[in-house]
């Protein structure tokens, strides 16, 4: 490095005077200084990547109750820590601000959404499943017992968890209600 | 799969740099040609020819793994003397039923066929062609007889040998050139490769997506390449296999714990009104009593016991009564059809969009017009969630927002670092992800929200008969945290079972049909093992052996490999060294290697079973297909598929070419909707060009994963439609200008791409142009960009054995220039179906 003072040190000075700037050359203070927010994070979950089926693996790292960043997982025979360019924006996926956080509420023939809190669509859901399901009930179907609806039906679960699936299978098929699907249909 | 699979593809890639020779088979040229060693451009909905053709090469010179195929496949078996070819028949294998359009599979039996049940209580037979059915048999296959006649020298002409051989004669490489377009250099060089990596010493494998789903014949494209890697022995050994590469983090999952209409947890069949009485009665019809799915009763009482517990008794059948009854096919776009009709009321939509991610799309929206009630669960405003606001049919006046009486919840859902839980992987594995944080607002994972509705339906229950599943139903999963977090490790452990004692199970053998265990998906069963999340495993990689048995859990039992016995050869000895996986270790009286073995672990290579026996001791110590009733790999399939024991090549429902090895132009038992909300393109010169639709590295299917994400939109913003040099000289297309794609179900405007990664292609004499659409637009779902719906374009029209439409090989007609509005639109699409 030619000389100690700060012109000398200056990245420009450095890289006019030869020294090669893809390298060392283009450091500055400031670029030692900076840490990479993964060091900051308060926690890091190990977690699997929402998009494709290859199953990368990823950490999730938050600080102060916002995720900061999520990376791929050097551990994960499958990756390696590699993340494809979704993968990679997946914080995005999980911050952007198009997100909703809030339950709407379309009334018959509205023409616009409303607000309605969790708690009341709740009730008024498992309102409309139990009347659904009552008026709609097949007891036999020509002459053989059947014991469902064909008024209630559902589609999804590809990209849930198991363990999602396993309770919509389970009450879906307890309710009576059969017409339930997902993307592996398609 | 560099495009949609990309970071896997890495595995390709390393593979090559070790000498690997890498082939693309694909209409387009896309990031994968470009790393490969060739790209053989082929037309969409061809496939089945230059698998067949791949069949004939290595028969004709018999290039099969003979010692592999005669031990581990039903090559020579002798087959009923009733059975008659598509080469006998014209394209029609023997039991056609033209007026029933389905098939009575019985003629198609081994010899001697035994006592075969009436034909429409056949499996594969019309039963199963009305409920798909034969989407079961995906995990094993139906009855066949243990012990049927058989002809080693595979020279009787009724053997499956000759039978395969005669069946695919006429699969040349000429053939191929004719209708795939791949001329015959570039086929010579593939069928040279395939044949010179198999064997001892090598293995090949095939890596498929929905390109080969996606069709009409789809379930027969994944035969044909069945029987190839059969007859090369590339099945259950370390580099063979024919391998799915799933689109969604957990779609396998969502298969094996099935959200799917025709199925229970592994692979059970949901019970049907007429072929299905009791318990007895069910697993009477379900099925041989032979192979793994022999213990079939252990798996259903099981399960039964794990849903009504203590209310599941001998005395009451196990509560197998409290299952609803199919009466047909009640699968997704039967159910939209319901929908339209008015018969289905209400409608759960989960993380899925199909007001723009499934085919017909206007179909889906018109459903979606006519419901009661709508609740909609996702990230983002889908566009399934505001078609009444903004969807296409109000631009063209077919709806008005003040006419449509549906009632709409859309209920924010919890992202996949907001909760805990497992996806199961393309491979079969098992993950499990650790919560990050908590769901902002009113967010909320799906478990939480069937647990809670659950709960809150529990309360609405009477003592009513009708409400006795709900109210016996086992619901009491520990809650925690502010919001009453359901435990989904508890519903994990659930899944994987308990025994008599309450602790976790830790194999599916150890199910009894007793009632003494309870098990929610008997092939998850070891997941829990030792009461430890199995799933939770992340020893890291590069402290393993390259099978990394200790990440994560993959179904059954931690294979990796399934049917690995086959990696040995039948006195259990590795077929080479370099290809040696598992083996049988005489010394220790046990089979052993770098992976778990798929057999029974002390039965020796010499095994033969007793006269009688049942399940998985009616298997021979050389039988690796355990879950096949008779242990072999099957060449020819004598009973479970709708549409033939073969596969044979039929055009695509919609295709500019004319068949012409059959007088059958398209598979005779494929599904169809004639319904005037999604009409099918009339054959002829309307609509001359092949349509097909893929995705693209940077979006995930309808885009509402991924249109909302800033530097994913940025960097795939718009519509586009590929199409070759030529075909945009001939309809006079500018590069970056527009066009407008045509189908009789909708006319939709794409930037244009003119590129000579399509390449037409000369087919039966002539040039056939392709033209490419990715599929992951749509006019809002908070996409930062937006654009129309290339589903809307698609046909009706699904596989007969596993109901998925055929999305990749359809006709269309492009017009230079951007598509009419409103009215016009409409006016557009009435002169294209009526002319």
């Amino acid at each position: 490095m030619p000389g100690r003072g700060w012109l000398a040190r200056w990245p420009v000075i450095r890289q006019l005077t030869g020294e090669d700037g893809r390298s060392d050359a283009a450091r500055s203070a400031r670029t030692d200084a900076l840490r990479p927010r993964t060091e900051e994070a308060g926690t890091v979950a190990r977690s699997i990547c929402p998009y494709c089926a290859v199953g990368c693996g990823q950490l999730v790292y938050v600080k102060d109750g916002e995720v900061t960043q999520i990376e791929g997982d050097p551990d994960s025979p499958i990756s390696r820590g590699r993340l494809c360019p979704k993968g990679s924006a997946s914080k995005q996926l999980v911050t952007h601000p198009g997100r909703q956080t809030q339950v709407l509420y379309r009334r018959p023939y509205g023409t616009g959404w409303e607000r309605l809190d969790l708690d009341t669509a709740m009730e008024m859901i498992a309102d409309r499943v139990a009347r659904t399901r009552r008026e709609t009930w097949e007891e036999t179907h020509e002459g053989r017992v059947v014991r469902r609806t064909l008024g209630i039906a559902s589609l999804g679960g590809a990209t849930l968890d198991d363990e999602e699936n396993y309770l919509m299978k389970k009450l879906y098929t307890a309710l009576g209600a059969i017409q339930v699907e997902n993307q592996a249909r398609i | 799969m560099a495009e949609c699979h990309p970071v896997g593809f890495q595995w390709v890639m390393e593979a090559k740099a070790r000498g690997a020779k890498v082939f693309h088979v694909d209409p387009r040229f896309t990031r994968t040609s470009a790393l490969a060693d060739r790209h053989l451009p082929i037309r969409a909905g061809s496939d089945i020819v230059l698998l067949g053709a791949l069949i004939h090469h290595v028969l004709e010179n018999e290039l099969d793994f003979r010692e592999y195929v005669l031990a581990y496949t039903n090559a020579a078996t002798i087959v009923s003397e009733d059975f008659r070819d598509t080469e006998d028949l014209d394209g029609l294998f023997s039991g056609w039923d033209q007026e029933a359009a389905t098939y009575d599979p019985r003629s198609w039996a081994y010899e001697p066929s035994g006592e075969q049940p009436p034909a429409d209580q056949a499996e594969g037979g019309p039963r199963d062609a009305e409920a798909a059915g034969a989407d079961t048999y995906g995990a094993g296959g139906p009855a066949a007889h243990p012990s049927p006649r058989t002809d080693p020298t595979l020279t009787h002409p009724r053997c499956v040998y000759q039978i395969v051989k005669r069946h695919f004669a006429r699969y040349t490489p000429e053939l191929v050139e004719r209708l795939c377009g791949i001329p015959r250099d570039g086929f010579a060089e593939l069928a040279e490769a395939v044949t010179a990596n198999s064997g001892r010493e090598r293995t090949t494998a095939w890596v498929y997506s929905v390109g080969w789903t996606q069709h009409t014949v789809g379930a027969q494209y994944i035969r044909t390449a069945s029987i190839l890697q059969l007859l090369l022995g590339n099945m259950g050994r370390p580099g063979g296999g024919i391998l799915a590469l799933r689109g969604h983090a957990s779609i396998q999952g969502s298969t094996d714990i099935p959200t799917l209409f025709n199925i229970l947890p592994g692979y059970l069949d949901m019970p049907h009104a007429e072929r299905h009485g009791g318990l007895d009665h069910y697993l009477e019809v379900e099925g041989g009593t032979t192979g793994f799915w022999g213990n079939r009763r252990s798996y259903v009482v099981s399960l039964l016991k794990a849903w009504w517990g203590e209310a599941a008794t001998e005395e009451n059948d196990f509560c197998f009564g409290h299952l609803p009854r199919m009466t047909g096919d009640h699968g997704h776009y039967t159910t939209v059809m319901g929908q339209i009709d008015g018969t289905v009321k209400g409608y759960f939509v989960v993380g899925e969009n199909p007001a723009v991610g499934s085919s017909g799309g206007r179909a889906q929206r018109l459903g979606l017009a006519n419901l009661d009630w709508l609740v909609v669960r996702d990230l983002t405003l889908v566009e399934t969630a505001t078609f009444w606001l903004d969807g296409p049919e109000l631009e063209t006046g077919e709806l008005r927002t003040e006419d449509i009486g549906t009632e709409v919840f859309f209920l924010p859902a919890a992202s996949h670092v907001e909760k805990e839980g497992t996806f199961t992987n393309t491979q079969r594995l098992l993950q499990w992800r650790e919560k990050a944080l908590d769901p902002p607002g009113d967010c909320r994972s799906e478990l939480w929200f069937y647990h809670h509705l659950g709960k809150l339906l529990r309360q609405r229950m009477t003592d009513d008969e009708i409400d006795r599943p709900v109210r016996e139903l086992t619901w009491d999963y520990p809650e925690h945290g502010v919001h009453r977090e359901p435990s989904a490790e508890a519903v994990l452990r659930e899944i994987n079972g308990v025994g008599p004692d309450g602790r976790a199970l830790s194999n599916s053998t150890q199910l009894r049909p007793d009632g003494s265990t309870a098990c929610g998906c008997w092939i998850y069963c070891g997941v829990y093992a030792d009461e430890v999340n199995q799933a939770a495993r992340r020893r890291p990689g590069r402290e393993q052996s390259a099978v990394a048995p200790e990440w994560g859990w993959a179904w059954p039992a931690n294979r990796r490999i399934l049917y690995n016995r086959a990696s040995a050869d039948p006195e259990g000895n590795p077929w080479s060294e370099r290809k040696a996986y598992v083996w049988w270790d005489a010394g220790r009286g046990e089979w052993t290697g770098q992976d778990v073995p798929d057999c029974e672990i002390g039965k020796p290579p010499g095994y033969e079973p007793p006269e009688g026996a049942r399940a998985q001791a009616a298997l021979a110590g050389t039988d690796p297909f355990i879950m096949q009733s008779d242990g072999k790999g099957w060449l020819y399939v004598p009973a479970g598929l709708v549409d033939g024991p073969l596969p044979a090549h039929y055009e695509p429902h919609e295709s500019p070419v004319a068949n012409p090895l059959y007088a059958q132009q398209a598979n005779p038992a494929r599904r169809t909707y004639h319904r005037p909300e999604s009409p099918y393109n009339a054959p002829g010169g309307r609509f001359p060009y092949v349509l097909t639709t893929y995705r693209l590295t940077e979006h995930h299917t309808a885009g509402g994963m991924s249109r909302p994400l800033a530097y994913l939109a940025e960097l795939q913003p718009e519509l586009f439609c590929e199409v070759s040099p030529q075909l945009a000289g001939q309809l006079g297309l500018a590069n970056g200008g527009w066009a407008t794609i045509v189908t009789s179900r909708a006319v939709v405007e794409a930037r244009v791409l003119v590129t000579g990664r399509m390449r037409p292609l000369r087919v039966e004499g002539r040039v056939v142009h392709q033209v490419g659409l990715p599929y992951h637009w749509g006019w809002g779902g908070g996409g930062l960009v937006t654009g129309d719906v290339a589903n809307d374009l698609m046909p009706l029209v699904l596989d007969p054995n596993v109901y998925i439409q055929e999305g990749k090989a359809m006709t269309c007609d492009v017009r230079p220039g951007r598509r009419p509005r409103g009215r016009a639109a409409l006016d557009l699409l009435e002169r294209y179906r009526h002319g």
